[in-house]
Order: C-alpha cells, then structure tokens, then sequence
C-alpha cells in the first residue's frame, strides 16, 4: 500500500516514508479532498433548488405533495385502453395516458423500423428509381419538422372522410368517416381461456422447433422445413381449439347514434395520423442509419459470399445485415428513444397521451406544477432507460465475438 | 491513514462554507424567520417598498410585462403587424398608463392556456389579462389574487346549423373539441355528467386547431365561453352556416390576476378597473376627460386626482386615472370599440352593462 509513495523514497526520506507522504503533497490526500469539494456542492446545489422552491412555494401558498392524485378528476378522455370515467382519480387519467402514450410509442418504433430498414435497402438499391425514390423520401421527411408532419397528416386524414351520416361501409359493422374507424369489438366468453392458450402453446412450440432445427442443421446439416412446420402449428392449433371449445367470442356491432356509433371498436383519426407522423419522419433517419450500417461492411464480403455461390438476397441476409447490425443498433436506439419522446407531441391534434392527459389537463385542474412535471419526466426517463437497457443487451448479443 | 479523512472533513466544510457565501438568503433561518414579502406594510414608506416590489420593478424595467391570449378576437389579438388590440390588451395599456403616462409602455406576451399560470407564479409577467375565469381554487392554491371582471361570461356551445341542435341537451353522445387547460374542459364534464349524458370530448393544445377540427367536421360542437364562440366563428369558412346556442352552462367571470403578496401591485390593478367602470358612471370619456378636470361635481375631481391623494395612496401620481383615460377610454368605450355591436363580433353589453343599466359591473367608489 505504501509503495505508492516510492517517488518519495528516492527524495531520500526513505527512513519517514509514512510521514513523507502526508499533507498536500500526497495525491490521495488532495483527490480526497477536491473530491469531496465537489461532492458537497453538487449535493449542496441540489438541495438548494429543492429548499428555494419550496420556499417559494410556501410564500406563495401553493400546496404541495402527491394527495391531488386521489382525488376525482372530472374530465373525460376519448381514448382509454382501461376502464376510466370522470368519477376516476387522477391517478387513472395517469394511467390511462401512460397506455396511450405507450401504445403509439411501440407501434410507432415497430413501423418505423421496418420501414426504416426497407427504405435504407432500397437507397442501395442497383434499380435506379427505387433508390432515386428512396433517396427522395428521405430527403422530404427528414427535413420538415415534426410538428408539421402531425398536422399534415392529421388534416390529410380528416380532409377525405365523410361525415358519420356518409360513412363508407366495406363490409358488415365495419364503418370508416371523420369519426375513426369503427370495427366490431370481441367480447370473450369462458372458452377464450382456452383460446388463448393454445395460441400461446403454438407460438411457444413454433419458437422451439426452429431453435431445434436450426441446431440440428449446424450439427449434421440436414435440412427441416421449420418455419412452414411453425406457421402450419400456429394455424392449426388454435384452429382445432376454436373447432372443439366452440367459439371463443363474440362479435359486439356498433349502434348508429345521433351523431356517430355507439359501441365496438374504434382506431381515432388522431391516432392514425400520430402513429403515421412519427412512423414517416423517424423511418427516414433510421434509413439513413441502416445505409450507413450496410455501406460499412467491405465490399470484400460480398464479393466473397458471390464466389461462394450465395443470392444476392442471402448476401444480404446472411453476410452483409448481420455485420452492419454492430453499426446500426447503437445509433438506431437513439432514433427509438426519440420517437417515444417526440410521441409527447400528441396534444397538437389533441391526442390524449401522456402530456395531454397529465401535464395539460390535470396541471391545469390541479396546479400541481412541480409534482405534474417531475412524474411526467421520470415516466420518460425510465421508459428511456429501459429502452436503452433492452437495446445495449441486444446489441451486447450480436456484437462480433473474437476468437 | 488519518490524513484523507482530514482532507474529507476539510473539503466538506469548504464546500459547505462556499455555498453558504453564495448563498441569496440565510437558508438555516428557513421557514421560521423567512423574508415575508408579503406581511402587510405595517409601519414607514420603507417597509412599504418591500411590498411594493412589483412596481418597483415595472418602473424599473420601463414597461409593463403582460399576459395576454395567442390571439383571440375582441380580447387580444394581433394584427398583421403585431399590434395588439381588445379588451385585455386596453385593460394592460390602461395599468401602463397610469404608472408610466404613457399606455404604450407595455409588451404583451402570447401564453397557451396551459402556460399562463406558470408565467405569472414564476414572474415572467407582472399581470395576466387573458380571459381567465376568476375560481375558488385559482385564488386560492396557485398563489394569485383576481382583482375584478372585466367581463361577465358564460360556457355555451357552437353548432352547425344544419345539424338540427337547438339546445344543449342535444348534444347528448356527440363529439366537443375544446382547448386544453380550461375550466371548460371540467364544467363539460360536469354538465353531461350531472345529467346522466354521454359525450367524447376532444382536447387541443391550441383553439387554432380545435377549431380547424370543427370546421372539417370531427366534431359536432366546439365549446369555449360565449364571447370567444363569436370571436371564432369569424374564422370558419362559412361562418353564417354556424350557430352559437343560447344555453349558457357555466358562469365565467373574466378577469386579470396578480400574484399573491404584494398588495399595493393588486390595488393599483383592481383600482384602474374600478376607475375605468366610474369613469363610464360618471360620463368622464377618453374625449371629455380635459374638460372634466375642472368639473365641479366631487366624485369626479376625486377620480381625476383634484380631490385627496388617491393615486399617492397606491404609489402612483395624482393623473393616474387621467392617464389611463386617456389612453383607452372609459369601461364602455372599451367595450364597443373591441366587441361591441358595432364590430364584427357584435356582442350586446347584457351583463356587462353598468348596475344602473340593467347590467352587474358595479365599481366602489373612489373615496
């Protein structure tokens, strides 16, 4: 431990070396030392922000603390994916905006991922259209801020829909106008259990069997038609289910009403036009990420996996996406996380999300700033973090193994 | 092995020594023997200016920060090239002129209706003049204080006329934009809810789009107080095809608010409202207010600032109701010039006429 401080023995103090070492002089002394200079003013700050504002918010008699989510909230919400009425608390509007936040949230980042890498391809593309097309796209949607984009596709949606007493009806219980898209909602009976499960069983099954046959290839290399086994199970299980338990629900139709439908299922225009928004504008970045990714991987690979005999859409399968995954993941997560934020901006088109529901409406009842806001930011934050967490494992996964 | 905890010790009492320096108050009297700016001036002028604070400031900013709406005819609404005009934005310029004589001295600032308490908690403006209703809880929990109504309104509904509405009742399962952030949003609520109806409501950010939404035919009525109904319907594409319904289903009394603890800033708003609604009992105009310094009659040459020292009272000059005459007339001059009959949103005086007129805008008396 002491050895250390050598550099003080050849002072010739070799004799006091444990003396030698205090005061100033000794490095650990002062890390020490500057260490907790900063750890005291960085607490020291902190405390001083909390101790002014509820200092200020006693002088200005502003009540505070996380009671107000008890109480009855008053107002209604259009969309909510869990029992709400206005006799609920806030503490539901909470809820009910958290699931709608979420909702948008990871349809948007599936949709724009695929699209994103669809069109990150097509760039590359050796057909010229196609990537003069691709090219263009990306060029329009990532240049015209987000705002707009909600706008226009709102105002794109709702501009061509008739009114309820037009409504386009493709099929039985299925009506399209300004109002939504309304559909047929299922409502299960006692057999759904069963329904349910053996769709769960088959996916399980299926999961397991391609996992199998695929070890089963790299080990003797024969060949299983895994994947049409899969689909044939995930089909016929829940099939012979439905056939033996009988019909696990049934169809509730929507009622004409004054105005509108009553009933059913219902897809809101302002949902439609969210989730094409932020699908659009962040598919555009993400297939600028994807190109980047493919353009990194050497053109040696292809050029050896094409002496090897393989497709050019095994190349790509196979060779070429799987090393350009190393590059794309990083940069694709902060796209990811950007969509769940940018999704905030709902109340634009008066979407009831998160910051619609909570940090507008109940801040606006309750006053409640400081508690609505820090809620609301540590709601993102985690879901921030566990995005970032679930991405840094995938990407740890697929990272190139040395060996 | 002692020494880094002595350097620990030492770093810790530095730290907390510098941030004590720095420090704008003495954080460990905290909660007990806190500045309270807002204990009442209970003795000399000294005293005094610690609740004077607001207009301290104001005076020496030059100008007068004012919250007002991002556009809303007859209340306050820009030009095309950003001059301002209505009955919120004159009550502003009215405070201006009679601090600073001059009611040009004010720079209105547009809040969303979700950020125009936070704006005047955390002082960004000295005074929010934006059609805000006057409530218990507003008053009382956010730290504010409303110093009269500017103009009695009521909750009411637009329709289109070929829907066949004729009364609230009818709205019963339809769709209702609104804004977000309003006490409309809760007395809808309220309303359907106290009477057993169904509705699906629709919450913007900005009426620009709720109205928009309207017009396109999302929803079948859009709700906000009767005057802004008026002031909206001028902005659809086919205004006349729209109606605005009679029922009225919430009281909202419009009004400007100060923040809570300086009393001399809430009397001289409340009072150069009271003094604009004398001015029009009295007959005193923005045109006759120079004839009217000589008047004989008591009341005016006390509103004037002839009689009594009840401009110095609140920390103003003698003039200041002269100056804010002056600057945009009395209380019904406001009134017809911005929504008045003879402008495009026609809107009758009804309750906002004078006690004595069949109205209940009723002031004090200066005196």
């Amino acid at each position: 431990m002491r050895r250390r401080y050598g550099r003080h023995m050849s002072m010739g103090q070799g004799q006091k070396r444990p003396r030698a070492a205090f005061g100033w002089y000794n490095p650990r002394v002062r890390s020490v030392f500057y260490q907790s200079v900063v750890l005291v003013s960085v607490l020291g700050i902190v405390w001083f922000f909390a101790a002014t504002a509820q200092h200020n918010l006693e002088r200005l008699n502003i009540s505070s603390g996380l009671g107000f989510l008890d109480t009855t909230a008053g107002f209604g919400i259009i969309q909510t994916l869990i029992p709400y009425s206005e006799q609920s608390s806030y503490g539901r509007a909470f809820l009910v905006g958290l699931l709608n936040t979420l909702v948008v949230a990871v349809i948007g980042i599936v949709l724009a991922t695929l699209l994103g890498f669809f069109v990150g391809i097509a760039r590359l593309s050796r057909n010229w259209l196609i990537a003069k097309l691709a090219a263009a796209y990306v060029e329009i949607m990532r240049n015209i801020p987000l705002l707009l984009h909600l706008f226009f596709w709102y105002f794109a949606v709702l501009r061509p829909l008739p009114g309820p007493e037009n409504s386009l009806t493709p099929f039985d219980g299925v009506y399209l106008n300004n109002r939504g898209l309304i559909l047929p909602a299922p409502v299960f009976d006692g057999s759904a259990v069963y329904f349910f499960a053996s769709i769960v069983l088959a996916l399980v099954g299926s999961a397991f069997l391609i996992r199998w046959s695929k070890r089963r290839q790299i080990a003797t290399g024969q060949l299983f038609p895994a994947w049409r086994t899969a689909i044939g199970l995930a089909v016929a299980l829940p099939a012979l289910v439905w056939l033996v338990a009988g019909r696990p629900f049934e169809l509730e139709f929507a009622v004409r009403d004054a105005f509108d439908y009553t009933g059913g299922m219902r897809l809101l225009p302002e949902f439609v036009a969210l989730v094409l928004g932020l699908t659009l504008y962040t598919a555009a970045f993400i297939g600028e990420i994807v190109r980047a990714g493919i353009q990194s991987v050497s053109k040696g690979q292809r050029e050896a996996a094409a002496a090897l005999g393989l497709k050019d859409s095994t190349t790509l399968r196979l060779v070429v996406i799987p090393q350009a995954l190393r590059l794309i993941i990083p940069p694709l997560t902060s796209q990811i996380l950007n969509l769940t934020k940018n999704s905030s901006l709902a109340v634009a088109i008066a979407y009831p999300d998160l910051v619609a529901v909570f940090a507008g409406t109940v801040l606006n009842q309750t006053g409640q700033a400081i508690e609505v806001i820090a809620l609301t930011m540590a709601v993102y934050l985690t879901l921030s973090l566990l995005t970032s967490l679930a991405m840094n494992w995938y990407n740890a996964r697929i990272a190139l193994k040395e060996r | 092995m002692k020494n880094p905890l002595v350097a620990l010790l030492v770093g810790i009492l530095i730290g907390v020594g510098g941030l004590y320096f720095f420090l704008p108050y003495d954080p460990l009297s905290l909660g007990s023997g806190q500045v309270d700016t807002s204990s009442p001036a209970a003795g000399d002028g000294q005293e005094r200016a610690s609740a004077g604070d607001t207009l301290r400031r104001v005076k020496q900013r030059g100008f007068l920060q004012c919250g007002v709406s991002q556009g809303l005819p007859g209340f306050s609404n820009p030009d095309e090239r950003g001059n301002w005009s209505g009955i919120d934005v004159d009550f502003c310029r009215a405070i201006a002129a009679a601090i600073f004589g001059d009611g040009s001295k004010v720079r209105f600032r547009p809040l969303s209706a979700k950020d125009r308490f936070t704006a005047l908690q955390s002082g960004e403006i000295d005074i929010l003049s934006r059609n805000t209703t006057w409530t218990m809880s507003r008053d009382t929990q956010l730290g504010f204080d409303f110093v009269g109504v500017t103009y009695y309104d009521g909750q009411s509904f637009m329709v289109r006329k070929a829907a066949g509405i004729t009364s609230t009742k009818d709205l019963a399962g339809g769709t209702i934009c609104t804004e977000t952030g309003t006490t409309t949003e809760l007395n809808l609520a309220d309303y359907f809810r106290s009477r057993g109806l169904s509705y699906k409501v629709l919450s913007f950010e900005k009426n620009d789009e709720a109205i928009v939404a309207y017009d396109r035919g999302r929803c079948d009525a859009y709700t906000t107080d009767a005057s802004g109904l008026y002031a909206q319907r001028l902005k659809l594409t086919d205004p006349d095809a729209n109606m605005v319904l009679s029922d009225i289903i919430s009281k909202e009394p419009l009004g400007p608010a100060v923040r809570q603890g300086d009393p001399q800033w809430e009397d001289i708003a409340r009072w150069t409202l009271n003094a604009l609604l004398n001015a029009e009992e009295l007959g005193v105009t923005s045109e006759n207010v120079d004839e009217m310094l000589v008047s004989d009659n008591p009341r005016i040459r006390r509103l004037l600032g002839r009689e009594g020292a009840y401009g110095e009272a609140v920390g103003l000059g003698p003039d200041w109701a002269v100056h804010a005459i002056r600057a945009v007339g009395n209380y019904g001059e406001m009134f017809e010039r911005n929504v008045g009959t003879e402008t495009p949103l026609g809107i009758k005086r009804g309750l906002n006429a004078l006690w004595n007129e069949g109205g209940v805008q009723y002031a004090p008396p200066v005196r």
